[in-house]
């Protein structure tokens, strides 16, 4: 008799199951579903708005406008020999495809509390699909960006310059690394959030906080006090260092840098499936 | 080989009461400390704690399932039923996987859907075509599936010129009927089905009760099904089983099983019974119910059509001017189907003597409710408004559906009333 080999089954589901058991081949089986909720996304978006996509293009361009007036012409904060509008633009493009994925995906559960309870399907998905829909978001704004610098390439500015580096080839793993970093997060927020409700509110200010403890404002180079080894600790300088560097011509990053972000965001992202991962199973429950 | 597709071992689901969140930290430290640490057992779980809603138990822990095993075989359409609370909605969230077991295993062999509920995910801006295709995403098939059965799904939903409209401008009609027939064309060797079927129109439910037993019967699949409407269960399922407080009581033919849970039934019903002595000034000793001259109470199971006799003993007190008592009949969502008083057939109290007693009896004519559970409240008052005395649940009933008709298809769980028509052809 083998009724009691696990193996005869196609699916077992019990109580206690190691941490590490993540379904990844169910994930991979409902990719079509993937590429649903992101459409859906983008049309609910579309259809509920009379300005529509355009809506991308208006917070980037004001902020780049207040940070231009507030930190290049208040605070006259260096941007590097780099026109200060592109400088901004550059680092709140790369900072809001960040920001998005972690913050949309911190709400996951609360969110989809209403789905989640009434059908199965690899929660994964979920947060997949806002990192994947925030990439239409990040499209536009890059298509922004690289029109203002196609305009400052026909206007330039006085003292200052920019050119596009050999660095742009790495351009999509900079996105990647972006999205799994702000997919990490953001899974452990939304898992620990279920029980605790209280790191919700955190989550607004800290990614605000945090972005001044990203080189979006200011060039990591500006610094030279004691604080630099706290922003260069911060995985995403390395990104927006690189990122910018891409672009403009201008950045502080390293190879070990680098490094140093892919791993933090890798240990960041592996922990946070895994929390995420135990969650899913009961979260209904106690949400 | 052997014919079993789902397996269920000790199945068990604790589910924590009160309050959520404050104050769990600390627990959860504790809990952790003590089963990991130190590898004992989970002190929060304490064994034994029954789900009985009705009386308090000492733990915060209930165990809305406890130790369910059963199996169940390919092709069998299995009906779930019990009582509210009896942990039928806890069983189909953890076969359906939208939470996980306490203790104990459930193994299945192939794909299963659930549907507990008709449209899960629709987005009200997406059309009809956009939604099918979200939906049958939502519910496991691939893009490629539903393409092919894109044509036989519109067809089924009879909503064919709406399908490029966004559904948020359809009726409630249109988008059950779109939702259901997605679901309905799930190619999943076992579905998984809550009440989802008391929607939509009598029509488009026989629709959905012959789709579904196409399904089990037809092409062998296995349906798992949960219902409070037994004249549903009845036709869709060949097995069924009863669960109680948790626990599986009764594991049949659906017929027994039905019998099992209506006595079951009635026997918690009767105990039920809660009088109320508000003013003191009259007591009701004795509730009876006859049917064909024969006492049922506490038993009872109805049938359409029968006429009940009940029988009320009580006593005043103190005199009483203008007494009047009512009866309200209510359904299994405490609606009030019938509201039945002493004035409507002439009779008064106008003047009820200290210590005089009375015996009386209530017939009723054909009951012709929709067959369900129905309660029946008793109240005693002074001129249809100052409370004296209520019973409430004085009596229970099934009501069944009979040959008072001659359909043989449910009565639509919606009707509330059967209405008897005689059909002519001139």
């Amino acid at each position: 008799m083998l009724q009691n080999n696990d193996s005869n089954w196609d699916l077992v589901i019990k109580g206690r199951t190691s941490l590490f058991d993540i379904k990844f081949k169910d994930v991979w089986a409902y990719r079509d579903l993937l590429f649903m909720f992101v459409k859906r996304d983008f049309v609910s978006f579309y259809k509920q708005t009379v300005l529509g996509p355009l809506w991308f293009f208006i917070q980037p361009i004001f902020t780049t406008l207040v940070f231009t007036f507030v930190f290049g012409n208040l605070a006259n904060i260096s941007s590097d020999g780099t026109p200060h509008q592109l400088f901004y633009l550059t680092g709140i493009t790369a900072w809001n495809y960040f920001s998005d994925c972690l913050t949309k995906t911190s709400t996951v559960f609360k969110d989809n509390a209403g789905i989640f309870g009434k059908v199965y399907f690899p929660r994964l998905i979920m947060p997949l699909s806002i990192v994947v829909s925030n990439l239409v978001r990040f499209g536009v704004q890059l298509v922004l960006l690289l029109l203002m610098m196609i305009y400052f390439a026909l206007f330039p500015v006085e003292n200052a310059s920019f050119y596009i580096t050999h660095a742009i080839w790495f351009f999509p793993f900079l996105v990647l690394l972006m999205a799994l970093l702000g997919l990490g997060l953001g899974l452990i927020i939304t898992a620990i959030t279920t029980k605790y409700k209280d790191l919700t509110f955190l989550v607004t200010f800290g990614v605000q906080l945090l972005m001044y403890g990203t080189t979006i404002i200011y060039p990591l180079s500006y610094i030279n006090t004691s604080y630099k080894k706290y922003i260069e600790l911060n995985p995403m300088t390395p990104i927006v260092e690189c990122f910018r560097y891409a672009f403009l011509g201008k950045g502080e990053f390293s190879v070990y840098s680098i490094t140093y972000s892919v791993v933090v965001s890798l240990i960041i992202l592996f922990f946070g499936i895994v929390i995420f991962n135990k969650t899913e199973k009961n979260f209904v429950d106690t949400i | 080989m052997s014919n079993i597709v789902i397996k269920v071992e000790n199945l068990s689901k604790a589910y924590q009461l009160g309050q959520i969140g404050t104050g769990t930290i600390s627990r959860d430290v504790e809990r952790f400390f003590i089963t990991k640490v130190l590898g004992k057992e989970d002190p929060f779980l304490k064994i034994g704690e029954t789900n009985d809603r009705s009386t308090k138990g000492t733990s915060d822990i209930v165990w809305s399932l406890k130790d369910i095993n059963f199996e169940i075989n390919k092709g069998d359409a299995v009906g779930i039923i019990g009582k509210n609370g009896a942990g039928k909605s806890t069983l189909l969230k953890l076969l359906s996987r939208i939470t996980g077991p306490t203790a104990g295993s459930i193994k299945v062999k192939g794909r299963i859907a659930s549907l507990l509920e008709v449209g899960t995910g629709f987005h009200p801006e997406l059309s009809g075509k956009e939604n099918i295709y979200l939906n049958g995403a939502i519910l496991g098939m691939r893009k490629k599936e539903i393409t092919q059965k894109l044509d036989e799904i519109i067809d089924f939903s009879g909503v064919e010129r709406y399908i490029d409209t966004p559904v948020k401008r359809y009726s409630s009609g249109m988008y059950v009927r779109l939702a259901f027939a997605v679901a309905a064309h799930l190619e999943s060797e076992i579905l998984v089905v809550d009440e989802v079927l008391a929607v939509g129109d009598a029509e488009f439910q026989k629709k959905c009760l012959g789709k579904m037993s196409e399904i089990s019967r037809g092409e062998g699949r296995t349906v798992l099904f949960v219902s409070h409407n037994m004249s549903a269960v009845k036709s869709l399922c060949n097995k069924a089983m009863v669960l109680e407080n948790g626990m599986l009581k009764y594991q049949g033919a659906v017929e027994e099983s039905i019998a099992v849970y209506s006595k079951n039934f009635e026997e918690s019903l009767a105990q039920n019974a809660k009088h109320y002595n508000v003013q003191h000034k009259i007591n009701c000793f004795e509730v009876g119910v006859f049917l064909h001259n024969k006492k049922i109470f506490p038993n009872a199971t109805l049938l359409l059509g029968d006429k009940i006799t009940i029988q009320l003993q009580f006593q005043a007190l103190e005199s009483i001017f203008d007494l009047s008592i009512a009866m309200d009949i209510l359904n299994i969502h405490e609606e009030l189907v019938a509201h039945v008083t002493n004035e409507d057939d002439g009779m008064y109290f106008s003047k009820v003597e200290k210590n005089e007693s009375f015996n009386l009896e209530i017939t009723t004519r054909e009951l012709l409710f929709s067959p369900g559970i129905y309660s029946i409240n008793i109240w005693f008052g002074v001129g249809q408004q100052e409370t004296l005395y209520t019973i409430k649940n004085a009596f229970n009933f099934v009501l069944e559906q009979s040959d008072y008709t001659k359909r043989t298809k449910a009565i639509p769980q919606q009707s509330k009333v059967y209405l008897h028509t005689n059909w002519l052809q001139k």
